[in-house]
C-alpha cells in the first residue's frame, strides 16, 4: 500500500480505503506500546490474524525489528504444519520467540481426548498466565477481533487485567479519540488487541493483498479426515485415537480456523488459492467460530473465559 | 415481525461467483465510515443495528439460529426474532434488557466498511456515549415518533455536537406506529432544528424510518412517497469520512517512538494528525521550535513522495536535531500554538468528583503532563443546557474550567482538529482515566507572566539567617497532637538561633484560607494555598513548620513537589483514632459523631496515611517532648 494509491489521476488527494485506515490505526496502537511498556511480548498462534498482526509489527517499526519477543503458548497439540510456520516466520521476521508448555499439563498428559475442557484451561488458559508471569510481561498483543464474538464486541483496545489477569468487564476505562491511558497499578498488565476493528474478511483480503505467508491448511487439500460430533477431524499425527468403526478417509478439506487439530473442524471445500478462500467465505452462510469446539455450550462461555483470564 | 425474515436470502453480488478477483479489486478502493447511534432506551437503537447487519447480509446462519432459540429465553418480541439481541452482547445486560457499554458492530456494503458504537442512552452512561462519539465521523440520533423531542435527544445531541461531529442524521424512527404521518415527521423536525439551532448545531439530515419493518433503511419505504431525501444506509454510503476534512490543513504530526536501529537511522515514528508531508518540505519541532526538512518519508513498503493525515509513518530529517516522543512536527511556516494554560470543555467519569488545585496527568497526542484544573467557570446542566455555578463536577458532569500544564505543549483547539485538542485526565493514583476534555484555547496570561529575576535570591536570603530552608510538615488526625509538637519544635529551634515560622489552622484559616470549607475541594485549595505561603517563606529562607491534617496523599505530594529537593520534611504525626477520639481535646469527635460537624476527617472524611514519611512519631509511645526532642535532631542532622 504505497502513496499511490491515495492519489487520483486527476491529482486531487482521495480519502484512505478501509484498509490503509485500518493499518494506520493499528500500527499507531503497537508504536503507542511500545513508548509506554517496560515489558511488552506478542502472542502468536499462529493462525491468520496472528500472521497479520505480526506483519503489521515488521511495518510500525520498519526498518527496526519489531522491539519485543512472540510467544506461543503451545499445547503440543497443534498442527504440524503450524510449528512449521512459526519457527519460520519468527526466524524472518527477526524475532526471539519464546514457546512455552504448561509443566503441569505436561506432567499429567492433559490431551483433548481425555480431558475436555480441562484441556484448553490448563494448556492455554493457564499456560498463558504462568508465561506472562514468567518471564514479567506486562503488556501482551493479542490478534481478537470485536467482530468475532459479542462479548469481545465491547472490549477495550487496551484491555487491563488484574494481578491476578482476570477481565473486569464492568469497570473498564473509557478510551477516547487515539488516546490510550496506559498506566498501571503494580502486578497489573494490560492486553492490547490491534486488530479490534478489523473484521474477517478485512483480515483475508489484507492478506492477499500484502502477500503474508499463512498456514497451507486454511487451502483446500486431500487431507485425511474422521466425521465426528459433526465435525470433520483430521487424523494429524499417530497420537490420534480412532474411536471404533471410524476410518479417516481422504477428502478435499480446509480450515477455516487453526487451534488443536483434534478440536478443530474442517470444511470440506476446493479452495486452492486465496481469492477462491475468500470467495468460499463470501459466500457462506455460517460463522467462522462454529469450527471451534471451545465456546459452543453457551452464548456467554467465551465471557466466562476471558474473565478468568483466557484470551 | 414480518414473517419472511426469518429465512434469511443472501443475495450476494454476481462478481463473487463468477470474478474475484475483479471483486476483490473493486472492494480494496472502499473507504471506512464510522457512526454512533444514539437515542432513548425504547427508541430502538438496538433493533436498528440488528436491521443493518441483517440486511447488509452480516448475519450468519448459525448466528441466527443462536437469535431464534435466545429470542425465546429472553427476547422482548414475543417470541420472535429480536434483533436487539444480536447488538446487546454483554451478559449482565441481556439480563437487564439494557446496553450498559460501548458495543462495536461492523457491517459491509459494496462502497464502503462501517463500524458503529453502539451506546447506552441512559444519563448515568454519559461517559460511554462521549466515548463511542469520540472516534465517530458521523451520528445517527434516534428518535421515536410517538414521542417526538425527548430531554434524552436533547442530551444526546448536545454530546455528539460537543464532540465536534459534523455530520447527524436524524431518524425518526417507528414510523409505522404513526401511520407513515408526514405531518407528524415535519413537525418533530421542525421542533429538532429549533433546538440544533440553540446548541449551534450547523446542520442535520431528517430521515423517516422503521428499523423493525425496514422502512427507509436500505430500500425507499413504499409506504412514504412524501420523502424524496435519501434512505439511511444510502446516506451513510455518501457521508464525508473525517480525516477528508484534515487534508486542508497545515501538516502536523505528533511523534509517539524514535526509531534508532543502529547509528545511522535516526526515525521519527507518528500518525500525521492534519495535512500531507512530502521529501523536502521545511518542518519545525514543537515546543523547541528548531527547524530542519524532511529528508525521508520511510516505510516497509518504501520510501513515499507524499504521506497524508491519518497515515502513520516515519520520517527522517535532513540535521540532527532534538526531537522526542511528544514532541509535534509541524510545518515550519503554519506552526500551530504552544501554551500552558488553557479553558477548556471537561466531561467527568470518574466516582470521585474533581478537585480543583489537585494535580492530575493530562495526555494529549503522545505526551503525559501533570495539570490542575481550576474550578469550574460553570457547569453545563445537558438536559437543559442552562450554565450552572459549581464548585466541582462530578460523574458524567460537564462543565467548562481553566487547565495549567507544568509545561508548555503545542495544541489546536479542538473544534480544528480534536487529535491536536482533545485530552484525557488520569488520576496519579488509581490510574483511572477521570476525564475527557476539548480545548477551546490558550489563556493569554500565560504568556504575559515574567519572573523578575531577583538580585538578592533565596539563597542571599538563607546565607544572612546562616540556615538551610526547610518545610516541617506535620500531618496526622484531629488531635492528634501535631500543633502541640509543632510548638514545641519552634521553641527550640528558636533557642538554637534558627529563624522560624508556624503556620498553622489558627493563623491560615482565619485569615488567608477563611474563604474556604471542609469538602475535598476546599481541603485540596486550602492545603494548595499553604503550601505555596511555605515555599515563599522558604525563599525567604525561613525553617516553616506546618501543622494541618492535610488528610490527602496526592496534596502533600503536590507541596512536596513545590519544593527544592530536599527542603520537606513530611511528619506523620502517629495517633490512632481512638486515642485521639478519647483526647478530644476541642471536642470536636463528639460534635462528628452526633452529626453537628460534617466532613470531619477520620469519621465521615478519609485520612491516607503517608508512606514515604521523613520522620514518623507514634505519640502513643512518645511524650510531644520526646518527639519534638526528635524532630529538632532530625532538622538540624539533615538541614546544615
Amino acid at each position: 500500500m504505497n502513496s499511490q494509491s491515495v492519489i487520483h489521476t486527476g491529482g486531487q488527494v482521495a480519502t484512505l480505503t478501509h484498509l490503509q485506515r485500518l493499518e494506520a490505526e493499528s500500527i499507531q496502537i503497537m508504536r503507542e506500546v511500545v513508548a509506554a511498556a517496560d515489558n511488552p511480548v506478542m502472542l502468536y498462534s499462529v493462525g491468520k490474524d496472528s500472521a497479520c498482526m505480526l506483519h503489521l509489527a515488521k511495518k510500525a517499526f520498519y526498518p527496526a525489528p519489531p522491539p519485543f519477543p512472540l510467544l506461543h503458548v503451545d499445547t503440543t497439540w497443534k498442527f504440524r504444519a503450524m510449528y512449521d510456520l512459526r519457527d519460520r516466520a519468527a526466524a524472518q521476521a527477526g524475532m526471539e520467540l519464546i514457546v512455552h508448555h504448561n509443566p503441569e499439563a505436561m506432567e499429567k498428559g492433559i490431551n483433548p481426548f481425555d480431558h475436555g475442557s480441562l484441556h484448553t484451561d490448563m494448556w492455554k488458559t493457564d499456560g498463558l498466565k504462568q508465561a506472562l508471569t514468567k518471564f514479567n510481561f506486562d503488556v501482551a498483543f493479542g490478534g481478537a477481533r470485536r467482530d468475532e464474538e459479542k462479548s469481545r464486541a465491547k472490549e477495550r483496545v487496551f484491555s487491563f487485567r488484574s494481578a491476578n489477569h482476570r477481565w473486569d468487564p464492568k469497570n473498564q476505562r473509557p478510551e477516547l479519540w487515539k488516546l490510550y491511558n496506559t498506566r498501571k497499578g503494580k502486578g497489573e498488565s494490560i492486553r492490547v488487541f490491534p486488530l479490534s476493528n478489523w473484521t474477517e474478511l478485512d483480515i483475508w483480503q489484507y492478506i492477499h493483498l500484502e502477500n503474508i505467508d499463512i498456514v497451507p491448511l486454511y487451502f483446500s487439500d486431500l487431507r485425511p479426515v474422521v466425521e465426528r460430533d459433526g465435525l470433520l477431524i483430521m487424523v494429524d499425527d499417530d497420537r490420534f485415537r480412532l474411536r471404533e468403526g471410524e476410518q479417516p478417509m481422504m477428502k478435499s478439506v480446509r480450515f477455516r480456523t487453526l487451534g488443536c487439530y483434534p478440536l478443530t473442524g474442517a470444511v470440506e471445500s476446493n479452495a486452492k488459492t486465496l481469492p477462491e478462500v475468500i470467495q468460499e467465505m463470501l459466500l457462506t452462510t455460517t460463522s467462522e467460530r462454529q469450527g471451534r469446539a471451545i465456546d459452543h455450550d453457551q452464548s456467554a462461555s467465551m465471557e466466562k473465559k476471558k474473565q478468568e483470564g483466557y484470551f | 415481525m414480518n414473517h419472511e425474515m426469518k429465512s434469511p436470502v443472501y443475495v450476494t453480488d454476481t462478481l463473487i461467483s463468477q470474478d474475484i478477483d475483479a471483486y476483490l479489486l473493486k472492494h480494496q478502493h472502499k473507504t471506512m465510515l464510522r457512526f454512533i447511534t444514539c437515542g432513548s432506551v425504547d427508541d430502538g437503537k438496538s433493533t436498528l443495528i440488528g436491521r443493518l447487519l441483517y440486511d447488509s447480509k452480516m448475519i450468519f446462519e448459525d448466528q441466527l439460529a443462536s437469535l431464534e432459540s435466545d429470542s425465546k429465553v429472553v427476547g422482548t418480541q414475543g417470541g420472535e426474532i429480536d434483533f436487539a439481541l444480536l447488538v446487546d452482547g454483554l451478559a449482565a445486560e441481556r439480563e437487564q434488557g439494557i446496553t450498559i457499554d460501548v458495543a462495536y458492530r461492523f457491517f459491509a456494503t459494496d462502497k464502503r466498511k462501517f463500524i458503529v458504537a453502539d451506546t447506552p442512552g441512559h444519563e448515568q452512561y454519559t461517559r460511554n456515549m462521549v466515548t463511542g462519539a469520540s472516534t465517530a465521523d458521523l451520528a445517527v440520533i434516534l428518535i421515536d415518533a410517538r414521542q417526538g423531542v425527548l430531554t434524552q435527544t436533547r442530551r444526546h445531541s448536545y454530546l455528539v455536537n460537543l464532540l465536534g461531529i459534523q455530520n447527524v442524521v436524524l431518524a425518526v424512527n417507528k414510523m409505522d406506529l404513526v401511520d407513515y404521518s408526514a405531518e407528524r415527521f415535519y413537525d418533530i423536525v421542525a421542533d429538532y432544528s429549533h433546538f440544533a439551532k440553540q446548541i449551534g448545531m450547523d446542520s442535520f439530515l431528517p430521515i423517516p424510518i422503521s428499523g423493525l419493518k425496514g422502512d427507509n433503511i436500505v430500500e425507499k419505504s413504499p409506504n412514504m412517497h412524501w420523502y424524496q431525501g435519501p434512505t439511511l444506509l444510502g446516506h451513510l454510503e455518501e457521508a464525508p469520512v473525517s480525516d477528508t476534512r484534515m487534508l486542508d490543513q497545515p501538516f502536523r504530526m505528533a511523534v509517539q517512538w524514535v526509531n534508532r536501529p543502529n547509528l545511522d537511522f535516526r526515525g521519527f515514528a507518528g500518525q500525521i494528525g492534519a495535512g500531507m508531508v512530502r521529501p523536502g518540505d521545511a518542518i519545525r519541532v514543537l515546543p523547541s521550535g528548531k527547524t530542519t526538512t524532511v529528508k525521508s518519508i520511510v516505510t516497509y513498503d518504501g520510501d513515499l513522495d507524499l504521506a497524508v493525515a491519518g497515515q502513520s509513518v516515519t520520517l527522517t530529517f535532513a540535521d540532527e536535531i532534538d526531537c522526542s516522543r511528544g514532541d509535534m512536527i509541524v510545518q515550519s511556516d503554519q506552526p500551530c500554538e504552544v501554551a500552558d494554560q488553557f479553558e477548556a470543555t471537561v466531561v467527568w467519569m470518574a466516582e470521585q468528583e474533581m478537585l480543583p488545585g489537585r494535580p492530575y496527568l493530562l495526555k494529549i497526542g503522545t505526551q503525559t503532563v501533570t495539570a490542575t484544573v481550576t474550578e469550574p467557570k460553570y457547569e453545563v446542566n445537558v438536559n437543559t443546557l442552562e450554565h450552572l455555578a459549581s464548585k466541582t463536577l462530578g460523574l458524567n458532569a460537564i462543565g467548562v474550567v481553566n487547565i495549567s500544564t507544568d509545561r508548555p505543549i503545542p495544541f489546536e483547539a479542538y473544534a480544528q482538529n480534536p487529535d491536536l485538542g482533545g485530552f484525557i485526565l488520569i488520576d496519579r493514583m488509581t490510574n483511572a482515566t477521570v476525564a475527557a476534555g476539548m480545548i477551546h484555547f490558550a489563556l493569554r496570561r500565560s504568556q504575559n507572566i515574567h519572573w523578575q529575576a531577583l538580585d538578592v535570591n533565596r539563597d542571599a536570603h538563607a546565607a544572612l539567617k546562616n540556615q538551610k530552608p526547610a518545610v516541617v510538615w506535620f500531618t496526622g488526625l484531629s488531635g492528634s497532637g501535631k500543633s502541640t509538637i509543632a510548638n514545641i519544635v519552634e521553641k527550640k529551634l528558636h533557642a538554637l538561633g534558627k529563624h522560624t515560622f508556624l503556620l498553622d489552622g489558627d493563623n491560615i484559616r482565619h485569615g488567608l484560607n477563611r474563604d474556604l470549607g471542609f469538602t475535598d475541594a476546599d481541603r485540596v485549595e486550602n492545603i494548595r494555598r499553604v503550601g505555596e505561603v511555605a515555599r515563599l517563606m522558604t525563599d525567604a529562607g525561613l525553617i516553616v513548620l506546618t501543622a494541618f491534617i492535610s488528610p490527602f496523599r496526592s496534596e502533600r505530594q503536590m507541596v512536596r513537589d513545590l519544593m527544592a529537593p530536599g527542603e520537606f520534611v513530611e511528619v506523620f504525626v502517629d495517633t490512632p483514632l481512638e486515642v485521639a477520639e478519647a483526647r478530644d481535646v476541642k471536642g470536636l469527635y463528639k460534635k462528628a459523631r452526633s452529626g453537628q460537624l460534617k466532613n470531619f476527617t477520620g469519621i465521615d472524611s478519609p485520612y491516607e496515611q503517608p508512606q514515604n514519611a521523613e520522620l514518623t512519631v507514634n505519640t502513643v509511645e512518645l511524650t510531644p517532648e520526646d518527639a519534638a526532642e526528635r524532630i529538632v535532631q532530625y532538622v538540624l542532622r539533615e538541614m546544615s
